[in-house]
């Protein structure tokens, strides 16, 4: 056990990206490929050790919203770790459907950018542990990056760095931090940024984007001081698999969840 | 055998109640969601969740009536369960934002997260607590005393997922069933006095060990 972190454990967080009903995987958030039914890979996910799940709607149309609605209901009726979804959230009453489907927290990037006080009102509606804040990162200088919104299609000016801090000030639970730079390239998470938050922020910070090797995932925590990693890709291309990634982090020294949900599950049933 | 009453889940505007009644459900109890405290009167089986400040908590269920009926369960010895906020209800009084006079169902206190802000190792130690943690026998127990507790029958190391940035400190470590470390300083993760159990972690979001706990509180 680290004494840094007492038993307390590094999360594994599977991403799926959501458009219509399925899963799929692009590269730097475009050139989308569908990998599978998003119930189907969350529930193997939980069983193979998921400490907790993220769906992000990348399409987040208007119309959209009760298929995604429907697969969060789904999901959620065996589901028995963490359940967060993202994606074109903007109003209380978004959030307030999403919980009621099943999902635990929110992740909020556009409605938050634009509008700060969102974040204070629905952090206050539902409590702060429920309010993750996404951020679309781009770099823009070294140590300087740019947060993007609708899902790395719009630039807004704002400084990512400060605008997180602000985020956390405002009552945001987590911070989930997408290098767009790297997103879909397996070419390692932004060690720099993600270094940066985790170290200024008084929240955990969610390492997002990048994930090429278990050693990167490895990297994001010993040198990035993410609290969480999410990764996409690694998993849905089965390069590897969550008991086999957990036993490599913790050879290295790194404490996670070493258990499994549904051997468990089944026993009680 | 007589069908069994469901489960009261309270309901006073706090939470994820839906998540809980599923968890419930899978271990094939009925729950149903009730802001009456008529109904929270005559429950068999009592959940209190919650999540947020202890004063939103409070003033939640004194809005809805739900103080006293509350206490009067506590009382009457039969089961009931705090889970996280509602762990924290239990208690005499919160100093969230102000101090705040609790259900008193457990002698004790809610205070900040020790070591808020602070580092431990290095690190700088996050609030909220999010994760997933280990709870171990409190300060003079053994996993033995978990017997005919929510915490009965675990595997070995169990993990469960906590969110939260306040802790409960009862006034007799006695009532500490379990604690848990975090940020270089351990805290209560379970309380017990007589039939009413609070655990600071989500047992519905706690895969198989969580879902184990609440099965031992719907066979308490």
């Amino acid at each position: 056990m680290s004494p840094r972190r007492g038993g307390h454990t590094v999360r594994i967080i599977p991403r799926l990206d959501i458009k219509g009903s399925n899963v799929v995987k692009g590269v730097h958030l475009e050139g989308l490929r569908v990998v599978g039914d998003p119930a189907e890979l969350a529930l193997r996910y939980y069983e193979e050790g998921a400490d907790e799940l993220l769906y992000m709607d990348i399409v987040a149309s208007l119309y959209g919203r009760n298929n995604l609605l429907a697969i969060v209901e789904r999901t959620a009726r065996e589901l028995f770790v963490p359940l967060t979804v993202g994606g074109g959230v903007r109003s209380i009453e978004d959030i307030y459907r999403l919980l009621r489907a099943g999902a635990d927290k929110v992740a909020v990037n556009t409605a938050a950018v634009r509008n700060p006080p969102f974040v204070q009102q629905a952090s206050r509606t539902f409590g702060s542990q429920c309010i993750v804040v996404s951020i679309e990162a781009k770099l823009r200088a070294p140590g300087q990056w740019e947060a993007l919104t609708d899902n790395g299609r719009e630039k807004t000016g704002v400084d990512a760095c400060e605008w997180a801090l602000r985020a956390a000030e405002l009552g945001a639970g987590e911070v989930l931090v997408t290098s767009v730079d790297r997103e879909g390239t397996g070419s390692g998470y932004d060690l720099e940024l993600t270094r940066k938050l985790a170290e200024t922020l008084p929240i955990p910070v969610i390492a997002c984007g990048g994930a090429g090797s278990l050693k990167h995932v490895e990297e994001a925590v010993s040198s990035g001081k993410a609290d969480a990693v999410s990764l996409a890709s690694l998993l849905h291309y089965r390069r590897t698999t969550l008991p086999k990634l957990k036993k490599t982090l913790a050879a290295e020294g790194i404490p996670v969840r070493l258990e499994h949900g549904k051997k468990e599950t089944c026993r009680h049933r | 055998m007589a069908k069994k009453k469901p489960v009261v889940i309270v309901d006073y505007g706090l939470g994820n109640l839906f998540s809980i009644a599923r968890a419930l459900g899978s271990l094939g109890a009925e729950a149903v969601l009730s802001s009456d405290p008529k109904v929270v009167s005559r429950a068999e089986r009592l959940i209190l969740p919650g999540v947020g400040s202890f004063g939103d908590g409070m003033k939640g269920l004194a809005d809805n009536g739900l103080i006293e009926p509350i206490r009067e369960y506590g009382r009457s010895g039969r089961p009931m369960l705090g889970i996280c906020l509602g762990m924290q209800l239990l208690m005499d009084e919160g100093a969230e934002f102000g101090f705040h006079r609790g259900l008193g169902l457990v002698p004790g206190r809610a205070v900040a997260l020790p070591r808020a802000g602070g580092r431990a190792g290095g690190c700088k130690v996050k609030v909220p607590h999010v994760g997933w943690n280990r709870v171990r026998p409190g300060r003079g127990r053994t996993r033995r005393s978990w017997k005919g507790t929510v915490l009965d029958r675990l595997g070995p190391d169990p993990y469960f997922y906590f969110t939260h940035s306040y802790v409960v400190v009862p006034e007799d470590r006695e009532r500490a069933l379990a604690d848990t470390d975090y940020g270089g300083a351990a805290f209560c993760s379970v309380v017990r006095s007589g039939s009413v159990s609070g655990c600071q972690f989500h047992p519905e979001k706690s895969g198989g060990p969580g879902l184990r706990v609440l099965r031992n509180f719907l066979e308490a």
